[in-house]
């Protein structure tokens, strides 16, 4: 799958809040909004469900990037305060992930509204590419080899 | 109960009553000048005269100042009356020749010229005194009185100077019979600001307000002015309005309350807000006053606005050429995007209003007409056909021109030429946006907003009422720019959505709670703090969490938080979303496009 060239495809792991991103994500889609096809999406109620674990989980399963993305401070949060969990979560797992060896270019979290499909469409492209210059983490494999 | 004749028939009083206050009950007509209900009698006019001829003191009586009497035999249009009112009328013409109230009565009595020497063409004043008990009795400010005695008597403040005690009311030029007041406010700016409010302390917010009550701003009202100012000490100034509301329905001592309801559902119906067009400096709104926005404009062309309806210039003549300016704020990149809906139409009537008051020469400058409602496309021909000038383009920009015309430049596209035209007066169609506290009232109740700025319904085509706030609902232009029928239309179904709510007594929640495995829980108590419905409580006997189902709503905070791994969030546990990632690599990605294609 997986070329070393500026061909490969990454692999990429959306952990997106059902009431903003997702909603971002889903009228892109459905508008059409070109976008590459390399991010998987999975849904979560709130960006703060997301257990860092998750995304490690992710980075190990072999993803070579994760998105994290929910709703606007300070307002937007449908759980009211959710997003702020997720503000003070994501930093330490940013840290994490570097002393892990994975670059923090890999790792986007953000906020994108309901109303934003054009800066999900966006975020996609421009964090596709960026993925794909870093070519693959392949992280799974340089765990095993390790143990 | 007192009761006697006036012209021959039997009329009824209380104690304490005069003649022309039971005459003006009764309907009969007596003429005066310087009697007012809200004022002491001065019997000052001479013109209330009547001719007492039984009972009490016979002969001409003022009736104004004559309390009635058991028996009193009263005559208001006796030869011995009239004469007497010619007279004081005569007088009063000579003194007063250009004065039209004076005018008007003495032609009643057959007077057209002054019978005597006019030596003050320009004098007004029939020394009646209903200014000076205005400011002493009702204003309480005490700053007119007479001055000088006979001939030289006069109505002025103390020593006739300029004086700080007047509090620029403007009472006494109201109640002032024949105009001999002129108000002029050295602090003219501040009236000048809004030119188009209201004209007096005490108005109703709107003709279609419900309830339909007049409110008194306070800032304004003699009573509360003067309150203010002697801090305390002058209470119970003027009160004219408590004293005429006949079912004394006015109390000052209202005061703002705030009031906590306990509801089941809320209708947030928080209108808009009119765009401010100085924000584009290209239509020059507030360089001219004859440049108004379409609101000002309707409080122009208002029966019960400042000019009675009249449509009017800054210097109180009919414009000849007026200019309609659509689209001044809307469908523009440098201010708001959206289309704001209501005001091609409004534009449209208001052009016709123009040719019918004043026939002027309306010119529309529109982009597009969005005729869309039931009976607009009919309107809108039937405004070309009455002669309004179509010109299909953007108004570009509105010059002041030294003369004070204003000169509207704009494309018109159907031409494929820049146009421009001279006018009196031009009508900015501004857009309309959410109100500037928007963001706080989201945040009250948990709401977002589209990106225009208005609140977001749940989905926009078929949950137009409810908001993602379970039990918040929208009515109107809270959710975007509506006109008068679907404003109405979305909140009838905003009410009927409520109701529904209500009628059923519960709610469905739905069942993607989170539940603590009480085996698991080590009691570190991290969730309950992380909680922001205080769903999760701490049981004490069991030393361990517990959600309250009802109260959470599913988000999943503390399921991610929990050390111990003890909370499930159900429908998104941590295994299903595990499996998911894992599902997601099973699989290399082109295999999958394959297969998707295939």
């Amino acid at each position: 799958m997986s070329g070393n060239g500026k061909d490969f495809e990454p692999r990429i792991v959306g952990f997106l809040c059902n009431w903003c991103t997702y909603a971002a994500a889903d009228t892109a889609g459905v508008s059409r909004m070109a976008q590459p096809p390399n991010v998987d999406v999975i849904r979560v109620m709130c960006t703060g469900r997301v257990d860092p674990v998750f995304i490690l989980k992710a980075f190990a399963e072999g993803a070579d990037g994760v998105i994290v993305s929910g709703c606007h401070p300070p307002n937007d949060c449908h759980y009211q305060e959710g997003n702020f969990k997720t503000f003070r979560r994501m930093p330490l797992l940013e840290a994490l992930l570097q002393q892990y060896g994975i670059e923090k270019e890999r790792f986007h979290w953000g906020w994108i509204s309901g109303a934003e499909a054009p800066q999900w469409a966006q975020l996609v492209r421009e964090f596709t590419e960026q993925v794909r210059e870093l070519g693959p983490l392949d992280w799974k494999r340089q765990v095993e080899s390790k143990e | 109960m007192v009761t006697f004749t006036i012209d021959r028939q039997e009329v009824q009083g209380e104690e304490g009553q005069t003649i022309l206050e039971v005459a003006q009950a009764a309907g009969v007509e007596i003429p005066t000048l310087c009697y007012h209900k809200l004022l002491s009698p001065y019997g000052a006019c001479r013109l209330c005269v009547v001719e007492v001829v039984a009972g009490g003191r016979p002969g001409l009586q003022t009736s104004c100042t004559y309390p009635i009497e058991e028996g009193l035999e009263v005559l208001t249009r006796s030869p011995a009356v009239v004469e007497a009112r010619r007279v004081v009328l005569g007088l009063m013409l000579s003194r007063t020749p250009n004065v039209e109230a004076i005018q008007d009565l003495a032609r009643e009595y057959g007077i057209t010229e002054p019978p005597f020497p006019t030596d003050t063409p320009e004098e007004r004043c029939i020394l009646c005194g209903q200014c000076v008990r205005t400011c002493d009795e009702l204003v309480q400010a005490h700053v007119l009185n007479f001055s000088e005695r006979g001939i030289e008597r006069r109505v002025g403040p103390p020593f006739l100077e300029k004086t700080r005690l007047c509090i620029g009311c403007g009472a006494c030029a109201i109640m002032c019979p024949t105009g001999a007041i002129e108000t002029v406010l050295e602090q003219d700016a501040v009236y000048r600001e809004k030119p188009l409010g209201p004209t007096s302390a005490i108005w109703v917010p709107s003709l279609q307000a419900v309830p339909r009550v007049p409110v008194i701003d306070t800032d304004a009202c003699i009573r509360f002015r003067q309150n203010d100012r002697s801090e305390g000490e002058i209470a119970d100034a003027c009160g004219a309005c408590q004293t005429l509301c006949e079912a004394g329905a006015v109390d000052f001592t209202q005061q703002d309350e705030i009031i906590e309801l306990d509801v089941g559902a809320i209708i947030v119906a928080t209108g808009f807000e009119m765009w401010d067009p100085a924000k584009l400096s290209q239509y020059s709104y507030g360089k001219s006053p004859n440049i108004v926005t379409g609101l000002e404009f309707e409080r122009l062309s208002n029966a019960g606005g400042i000019t009675g309806g009249d449509i009017l210039l800054d210097n109180g003549k009919k414009p000849e050429r007026v200019a309609v300016i659509h689209c001044v704020g809307s469908r523009d990149h440098n201010a708001h995007e959206y289309c704001s809906r209501i005001c091609c139409m409004y534009s449209l009537k208001q052009a016709h209003l123009v040719k019918d008051k004043t026939g002027a020469d309306v010119y529309e400058f529109y982009m597009d007409m969005r005729a869309f409602g039931k009976g607009y496309e009919e309107f809108y021909e039937r405004i070309q056909e009455e002669g309004v000038m179509m010109v299909r383009g953007r108004g570009a920009e509105v010059e002041v021109l030294p003369d004070g015309k204003l000169r509207v430049k704009g494309e018109d596209a159907n031409l494929g030429r820049v146009v421009q035209v001279d006018v009196d007066m031009v009508v900015l169609s501004t857009a309309i946006e959410a109100p500037h506290d928007v963001e706080q009232v989201g945040a009250m109740f948990g709401l977002g907003r589209s990106p225009d700025g208005w609140f977001a319904e749940s989905h926009p085509k078929l949950r137009p009422v409810e908001t993602n706030t379970d039990g918040v609902f929208l009515a109107g232009c809270a959710q975007g720019p509506k006109d008068v029928p679907d404003t109405v239309a979305h909140a009838g179904a905003a009410a009927s959505m409520a109701l529904a709510l209500l009628d059923k007594g519960e709610v469905t929640i739905s069942p993607a709670t989170a539940v603590v495995n009480e085996e698991l829980c080590s009691a570190c108590k991290t969730c309950i703090s992380l909680c922001p419905y205080t769903a999760i409580s701490f049981l004490e006997d069991k030393n361990v969490a517990n959600i309250n189902e009802a109260l959470c709503k599913g988000c999943g905070t503390c399921v991610a938080a929990c050390p111990a791994g003890a909370i499930t969030g159900r429908h998104f546990t941590t295994e299903q979303i595990m499996a998911q990632i894992e599902g997601l690599f099973r699989l290399p990605v082109e295999t999958r496009v394959e297969e998707v294609e295939a």
